[in-house]
């Protein structure tokens, strides 16, 4: 079943042609990745996708049917819709704290306002606060950053800021996860529970879309690939048929008359 | 209990020190602890730099004023109105402003204090112009007329401090609290996580305005006289050190920011001419040893280590 379909997608910065009329699928419970070299638009359409930035034609569905328009959306909508995204260079809130920073991501799924925070009882808001802080140290105990709950976000290593802000995004209990590069920086030992989690999150139902350098992380968890190069889909298939693709290998490791 | 003890303690200072001049002072320095208190949910917990924050101080004011002198409303539904008018107005000049971030945004509502206070100054036939507005009734209390005395005002401004005190410690550890939080650290992460950065903004301009216009309806009360210039940019330039001085965020830090900087200046009246020379230094001095303000980070270590036993 399609969750999220990306149909004729254009973005233009000034001269630049971001994104060039990108169409492609994502199936419900797969992981997809979004490969390519620097500056092929990847990270532009993640962030049109979560309405970062505003595509200029093109239509993003989000959902069974005809599902949700995403484009034109702000940010917080598509959120709430049940996207959730990491970023490229990490943007966690700095001098909060690791547990508070995973609570910013139920944020979508709680709803007591300036009432409820000022007579909390009687209302749902304990419950509420119990419930997130319930799934937020279970998310934490899975990415093993439990006994770092009280310290600042700051103060983490750079391994356990990326999966800080995976937890995160994870605490919006989304549908759709977009990782921008999840592995970047990463120790071997690391990546390998990186890849083991993805597939974790997998069963238990959770679409993933990728965006990934590293082959060795992209090639055995991907159901499917899709190539981008100067802002435009190039391929896109099993993971397997991408590797041997002749246009991709050429935009990898650039055409044998030039090279 | 420690709370409610300091509280009491406060609150008896008037009958165990007589002098009227010293009440005068506490009054004062509660007046803006009640402003730093609202100044702080604008700028400590939403991180929006406000430079026009005595434009909502004014509003409450002259919405008390004008609501006594023109329909003789009494003190204790003039309160409420100027903190209500102040908080609209509060979300209104909020709404073009927050579409900008940063030093912009300090600009803009450096600008809004500005208008309002020249709008003040020359609506000669509402408010009376640069000569402000006289015969404001003083609060009256089952038959007590508070007078001219400072002790009823200092007793009523404590109470006002204690309740927004901790409406405000209440709000920063809520989810309200914590979403202003991520949006102050960064404003896009926050938004990809489902929070609507403009009406949580909005919602910090309303209620800090409507503090401040809380303030001003008790100033109002208290003068009996208001005039345009008691509403000017070093007011809120003033406010503005307070919260920063005490520690941008921490609610009892700025309460303490309020109380020095109101102090400070009448302890240093024996060194005349040089006063403000002298508090000038210090708050140099301050500001380049503890950056982050009295009470600033180690309050939240100090939480942060509750939290975890």
């Amino acid at each position: 079943m399609r969750l999220l379909r990306i149909q004729r997608l254009t973005k233009r910065f000034g001269g630049l042609l971001a994104l060039d009329r990108v169409s492609f699928d994502v199936e419900r419970g797969k992981i997809v990745s979004l490969i390519g070299p620097n500056g092929a638009g990847k990270t532009t359409l993640f962030n049109c996708v979560t309405g970062v930035v505003r595509p200029e034609t093109g239509s993003i569905r989000f959902g069974p049917e005809s599902g949700e328009t995403l484009e034109g959306c702000a940010p917080h909508q598509i959120a709430q819709f049940g996207i959730a995204r990491t970023f490229q260079n990490i943007r966690l809130f700095s001098n909060l704290s690791v547990l508070e920073n995973v609570l910013v991501g139920t944020y979508v799924r709680t709803k007591s306002g300036l009432l409820e925070a000022l007579l909390p009882w009687g209302s749902g808001a304990h419950q509420e606060e119990r419930w997130a802080l319930d799934r937020c140290s279970r998310l934490l105990e899975q990415l093993d950053l439990i006994s770092f709950a009280n310290r600042l976000a700051s103060a983490l290593s750079y391994g356990q800021q990326r999966r800080l802000e995976l937890a995160r995004a994870l605490a919006s209990a989304p549908e759709l996860v977009l990782l921008d590069e999840p592995a970047a920086g990463l120790t071997f030992q690391e990546r390998q529970e990186l890849m083991e989690f993805l597939q974790e999150l997998k069963k238990q139902g959770l679409t993933i879309l990728l965006i990934e350098h590293d082959m060795k992380v992209v090639m055995p968890i991907s159901d499917w690939v899709v190539v981008l190069d100067y802002g435009a889909k190039i391929a896109e298939g099993p993971p397997k048929a991408v590797r041997e693709d002749p246009r991709v290998i050429e935009a990898y490791l650039g055409s044998r008359s030039n090279g | 209990m420690k709370k409610t003890a300091i509280f009491l303690l406060l609150f008896l200072i008037p009958f165990l020190d007589p002098n009227s001049y010293h009440i005068e002072i506490l009054a004062t320095a509660a007046l803006y602890a009640l402003l730093a208190l609202g100044l702080n949910i604008i700028v400590g917990f939403a991180g929006l730099l406000h430079l026009g924050y005595a434009a909502f101080f004014a509003i409450g004011a002259y919405t008390y004023a004008l609501l006594n002198l023109r329909l003789g409303c009494p003190f204790w539904l003039g309160l409420p109105l100027g903190m209500g008018v102040a908080g609209v107005g509060g979300v209104l000049l909020g709404l073009p402003a927050v579409r900008v971030r940063g030093d912009y945004l300090a600009i803009v509502t450096l600008g809004f204090g500005e208008i309002v206070r020249i709008v003040v100054t020359n609506l000669e036939p509402w408010t009376g112009g640069p000569n402000g507005l006289l015969g404001i009734a003083h609060p009256v209390l089952g038959g007590f007329n508070f007078g001219v005395d400072s002790r009823p005002y200092y007793w009523l401004l404590l109470v006002l401090v204690g309740g927004i005190a901790w409406v405000c410690a209440r709000l920063r550890r809520s989810r309200i609290g914590l979403a202003w939080a991520a949006l102050r650290e960064d404003e896009l992460a926050a938004r990809t996580l489902g929070i609507n950065g403009t009406r949580l903004k909005l919602l910090a301009l309303g209620l800090g305005g409507g503090i401040a216009g809380l303030a001003g309806a008790v100033f109002a009360a208290k003068q009996g006289t208001i005039t345009p210039d008691s509403f000017d940019f070093i007011l809120s330039v003033m406010i503005l050190a307070m919260v920063i001085l005490g520690g941008l965020g921490s609610v009892r830090g700025v309460i303490l920011g309020a109380v020095v900087l109101s102090v400070l200046p009448e302890l240093l009246q024996g060194f005349s001419t040089y006063r403000m020379l002298l508090f000038g230094i210090g708050m140099i001095g301050l500001m380049r040893l503890r950056p982050q303000g009295l009470l600033g980070i180690s309050q939240i270590r100090r939480e942060l280590q509750r939290a975890a036993s």
